[in-house]
């Protein structure tokens, strides 16, 4: 398929540098100031080049992309709340025009779900989302498998929360203390709010609710709690009772909840470093567990081309 | 256990020190059948509340032992432990924040009294006195259908208080 990409960050360039290896052609790579187009296929090592030096992705506006001969878009600029712009005007002009559209973003499908199925419906184009849950996780594509099957489902969605978790109850070592290594070893961002204070998991947890009960959720609708300033004091007293701490995503009965929670020290969701885990529950299969990395260019680009994989044949005429 | 399915069961008051109070509180449980094993009256040992300890052996159905705590407890006798084996749920909770400041015996009281649950085991940890936030675990048990009435009494009053819970998972995850 052609494809365009839509954000050039970790996971946009790992979509264009790992494109080809799927048997796929770029055709428009952009980001917020400037845009790459070629109907052949362009250059992924060019365009890599380019970006890593600091310049510009190509010498075309943004909106050039659009103009391309592509059959999927993939979204992949950062996630933004609420109206979820520019990801959502990216995925209406997609659909309008009769493309498919693969996010990695979360805004859209997180904030706008019920508008954009709205917009599919109107197209010829499909709409997937893999990547926008649990990184290289096949969480959604499970959940389709299973055929309304699942009930509920709970997990660790947030790399770099584990992570602090994981290294305070490990090295007995604070939470400032912790933060600032994840900083430096890259696995938090120099504003770790969105990760720390619960909202990136709840987005997840979002997500999965409007897929699993066809419903309209937001973000509004869940109950958040990060781990901001959790004292090593609780993660000590969990450990005393054979239990440890873990910020958990929960989506049951209708509700969706983020918090921190006690779960056994060597329990299925206790998984370490930035490791993710989601565990779905059946009518007739059981508990399934899925882990893995739920972050990262390479791994999040995977489920983006996983999902491009399962598109049906081209929207476009 | 004996015939009849009766079974003995132990119960453990806590009492005005006033006269009639420990006859008022043995009543229902003549009254719906019980047999009455034994009492141990705790007279010096009295509670922070300066309440008296009752503890009472007795042998009943499971029937008429729920009739039995039931009218003590409408009876305003306070029960604070009522056999082991009533105590069928069991759940532990982490408390964060100035716990000690916000009246810790004042929150263990409510939790207690939103029936049928008590306070199994407590730990309190503030590594830096009073001044930062400590933590505590707190492992409350509940008789059957009474855990989920425990955990709501925990979320309110650390909502009012300004105190974090770090719940355990809902039921039947690990």
């Amino acid at each position: 398929m052609n494809v365009a990409v839509l954000g050039a960050g970790a996971v946009g360039t790992s979509v264009v540098e790992l494109a080809g290896e799927y048997g796929h052609d770029v055709v428009a790579v952009a980001d917020s100031s400037s845009a790459a187009v070629d109907d052949d296929g362009l250059d992924a090592a060019a365009i890599l080049e380019a970006k890593r030096s600091g310049g510009a992705v190509g010498d075309a506006a943004p909106e050039a992309a659009f103009d391309a001969a592509y059959d999927v878009l993939v979204e992949a600029t950062p996630t933004t709340l609420g109206d979820a712009e520019p990801g959502f005007s990216h995925v209406r002009r997609a659909l309008e025009a009769d493309r498919h559209v693969v996010l990695a973003n979360k805004g859209p499908v997180a904030e706008r779900y019920e508008d954009v199925r709205a917009l599919e419906a109107d197209s010829a184009g499909t709409v997937l989302f893999e990547a926008a849950v649990g990184g290289a996780i096949p969480v959604l594509s499970t959940i389709a498998d299973l055929n309304g099957q699942v009930t509920a489902a709970r997990g660790v969605l947030n790399g770099t929360a584990n992570f602090v978790l994981s290294r305070m109850a490990a090295e007995g070592l604070g939470y400032e203390h912790v933060l600032a290594e994840a900083k430096d070893l890259g696995v938090a961002e120099a504003d770790p709010s969105f990760d720390v204070e619960g909202t990136d998991a709840a987005l997840k947890c979002v997500i999965l609710a409007n897929v699993l009960y066809q419903e309209t959720y937001t973000l509004e609708d869940a109950e958040v709690e990060g781990i901001a300033d959790l004292p090593g004091s609780a993660l000590e007293l969990a450990a005393e009772d054979g239990r440890t701490i873990r910020l958990v995503g929960e989506v049951s009965d209708g509700r969706v909840r983020v918090g921190p929670r006690l779960v056994p020290e060597n329990g299925t969701l206790a998984v370490s470093g930035t490791l993710n885990i989601v565990q779905l529950e059946t009518t007739h299969a059981g508990r399934l567990n899925i882990s893995g990395r739920g972050a990262g260019g390479p791994e999040t680009a995977s489920a983006v081309l996983a999902d491009i994989g399962r598109l049906p044949p081209a929207g476009r005429n | 256990m004996s015939d009849a399915g009766t079974r003995s069961y132990t119960v453990r008051l806590e009492l005005v020190d006033e006269p009639g109070e420990l006859l008022g509180a043995l009543e229902p449980i003549a009254d719906s059948g019980g047999n009455l094993l034994s009492i141990f009256h705790e007279r010096g040992n009295v509670t922070p509340r300066g309440r008296i300890p009752v503890e009472v052996d007795l042998e009943a159905t499971e029937a008429q032992f729920e009739t039995i705590v039931d009218a003590l407890r409408s009876s305003g006798v306070n029960v604070i432990r009522a056999g082991t084996e009533r105590y069928s749920e069991e759940l532990t909770v982490v408390l964060v924040g100035h716990l000690v400041e916000t009246d810790l015996s004042d929150s263990l009281q409510r939790f207690r009294e939103c029936g049928g649950v008590s306070v199994a085991d407590l730990s309190l940890s503030a590594p830096a006195g009073t001044e930062a936030p400590s933590s505590a675990r707190l492992r409350l048990v509940a008789s059957e259908g009474r855990s989920s009435k425990a955990l709501s009494a925990v979320r309110e009053v650390a909502a009012e208080k300004g105190l974090r819970v770090v719940e355990p998972l809902t039921e039947g995850s690990a």
